[in-house]
């Protein structure tokens, strides 16, 4: 199989020493550029992804013995492209030898462009907007993503979300047969479809986070999903939304080691150690909240990472500007009016004004979060602090009952803070 | 050039009678334009409509005999009513002519690609 040549004249340069952690490191960092570039080169999924692979095995060989090329993208995306030629010409050989030769190729895979495969960051772009398609599922979305653009083997993306390996790769394996199928276009999405195609893309990313956050997939998922907003925010620097996500996302991530105790037990805000939390994940997210809401383009995720940078500044939970919140989230609620926004609303007026207020807005919003452990939580917790203790206890009981980790049913069972069970 | 089928579902005991004379008419109204924005941009191969699925009766082979059951193949309240066949270049043109056509129906629209059209026995589409 062909590599690319490693720079014409360049054996006499010195090379960079390289182990093998150090080239699964790079092909991490590279693997959604190549696979994106091949995949428009190509139009077909599998064969960019197994052409990529194919180069890694040639990298791991020839990396540690020869040293790292002088630009390791374009040697993989070249290395690739190559074997792609190589495999399709080998499928093809093998038509004509099994007297198939009236087969022929359609698509977009011949006539093979020969001129850029250099690194094109658009085709990253398309490339997520394709694995973010609504017509995907939202489990199919998130699996395309961080197999093809964050570049984990799908065992890793199995693994990530407590799924077999095997369930996985069928579900990949669907959807991406549905792209070729039903022809999933590989392009940017027009100005004008922007309002409707960005939101899954943000959602995406969004849920990976919190699927990190909450116990239910790995905690490296968080890491995954920062990784991924930061690239969208090079892919799309214009959409304020893009970087109120990051913003959001830093500013949760800057306080994730203090919502937990080492028994795994959840901490609420008003016990985190606020002294532990991330100063410099704060400034980052805060500056990025401010750079965005400069352009006055409000969006649901900047009025999330507001509402996060207002508690960042607060140096206790009793000092904490509840009224700036409030207004914050009756903007957010303008936007977005879900329920679980109301929710979070209500807490915060709870703050302003007190329990018996809040209870009453949460009331209101039985009948659609009946089944949701936070409203059940945020329920009791106000009846306790009304000195209403026997329905807190039972509120308690049935926010335990329906919530989604062991950690946070545990923890709700006792009564939610550090308190006792009633 | 891709074909896909926009589908239409109705479900049994619905079918039009909730809809008053007028609404019908205008339903159509909407429905004719669609349909003649669909051939004017070369998309329209053709439509179909179904009588409704009582009229439906399923041929099968078991132990050697052919039998006739009367009624439709899937046992579900929902039953194919009629269809478009149309031309689109990808999915996404597909589903701007679902939408069209959902705005104009008031049903919702299943969008779904053919894996081969014959226009000649044995073709093979």
């Amino acid at each position: 199989m062909p590599a690319a040549e490693d720079g014409g004249g360049s054996e006499s340069l010195p090379r960079t020493a390289v182990d093998a952690t150090e080239v699964g490191r790079i092909f991490r960092e590279e693997f959604g550029r190549s696979v994106a570039t091949l995949i428009r080169v190509f139009g077909d999924i599998d064969l960019a992804e197994d052409a990529v692979q194919d180069a890694f095995t040639v990298a791991l060989d020839r990396w540690p013995r020869h040293g790292l090329p002088p630009n390791p993208g374009g040697w993989i995306t070249t290395t690739a492209r190559n074997t792609a030629i190589d495999r399709l010409r080998r499928s093809k050989r093998e038509r004509e030898l099994l007297g198939d030769a009236a087969t022929v190729v359609t698509g977009s895979l011949y006539p093979v462009p020969p001129e850029d495969v250099g690194p094109v960051d658009d085709d990253r772009l398309r490339l997520i907007f394709t694995c973010c398609h609504p017509a995907l599922a939202s489990d199919a979305q998130i699996a395309l993503t961080l197999r093809l653009l964050g570049g984990l083997s799908t065992g890793e993306v199995g693994r990530a979300f407590l799924v077999p390996e095997a369930r996985m790769a069928k579900r990949l394996t669907r959807a991406k047969h549905k792209i070729r199928a039903a022809r999933v276009p590989y392009r940017i999405p027009d100005d004008h479809e922007l309002p409707d195609r960005l939101p899954p893309v943000l959602a995406v990313v969004y849920l990976i986070y919190n699927a990190g956050l909450d116990g239910r997939g790995a905690s490296g998922l968080c890491g995954e999903a920062i990784r991924l907003a930061r690239l969208l925010i090079t892919l799309m620097p214009d959409e304020a939304e893009v970087t109120g996500l990051l913003a959001l996302l830093l500013l949760i991530e800057a306080r994730r080691s203090t919502r937990t105790a080492p028994s795994g037990s959840p901490v609420v805000l008003a016990e985190q150690d606020r002294s532990r939390w991330d100063r410099v994940q704060i400034e980052q997210g805060q500056a990025l909240g401010r750079a965005c809401l400069r352009r006055d383009r409000p969006g649901p995720y900047q009025l999330q990472a507001a509402i996060q940078a207002v508690h960042s500044d607060a140096a206790t939970f009793e000092v904490t500007d509840w009224r700036q919140i409030v207004a914050l989230y009756d903007q957010l609620l303008a936007l977005a009016p879900t329920p679980v926004i109301a929710l979070n609303r209500a807490i915060a007026v709870g703050e302003v004004e007190g329990p018996a207020s809040a209870l009453e807005l949460v009331q209101t919003l039985e009948p659609e979060l009946d089944a949701y452990h936070a409203f059940h939580a945020a329920r009791a917790d106000l009846l306790w602090r009304l000195g209403r203790s026997g329905e807190a206890a039972a509120a308690f009981k049935r926010a335990a009952a329906l919530a989604p980790t062991a950690a946070e049913r545990e923890f709700l069972r006792r009564g939610g803070r550090g308190r006792s069970a009633q | 050039m891709p074909h896909y089928m926009l589908a239409a579902h109705s479900r049994e005991g619905e079918a039009g009678q909730t809809m008053t004379d007028e609404d019908q008419q205008s339903a159509w109204e909407r429905v004719s334009e669609v349909e003649a924005e669909l051939k004017s941009a070369g998309a329209w191969v053709f439509s179909a409509r179904l009588h409704d699925a009582g009229t439906a009766t399923v041929v099968r082979v078991a132990n050697g005999e052919v039998l006739m059951t009367d009624g439709p193949f899937a046992e579900s309240k929902d039953h194919l009513a009629g269809f478009y066949l149309i031309e689109a270049p990808d999915l996404d043109a597909a589903l701007a002519w679902g939408a069209k056509v959902t705005e104009a129906v008031g049903h919702p629209i299943e969008v779904r690609p053919f894996a081969g059209v014959a226009w000649e026995p044995g073709a093979g589409g």
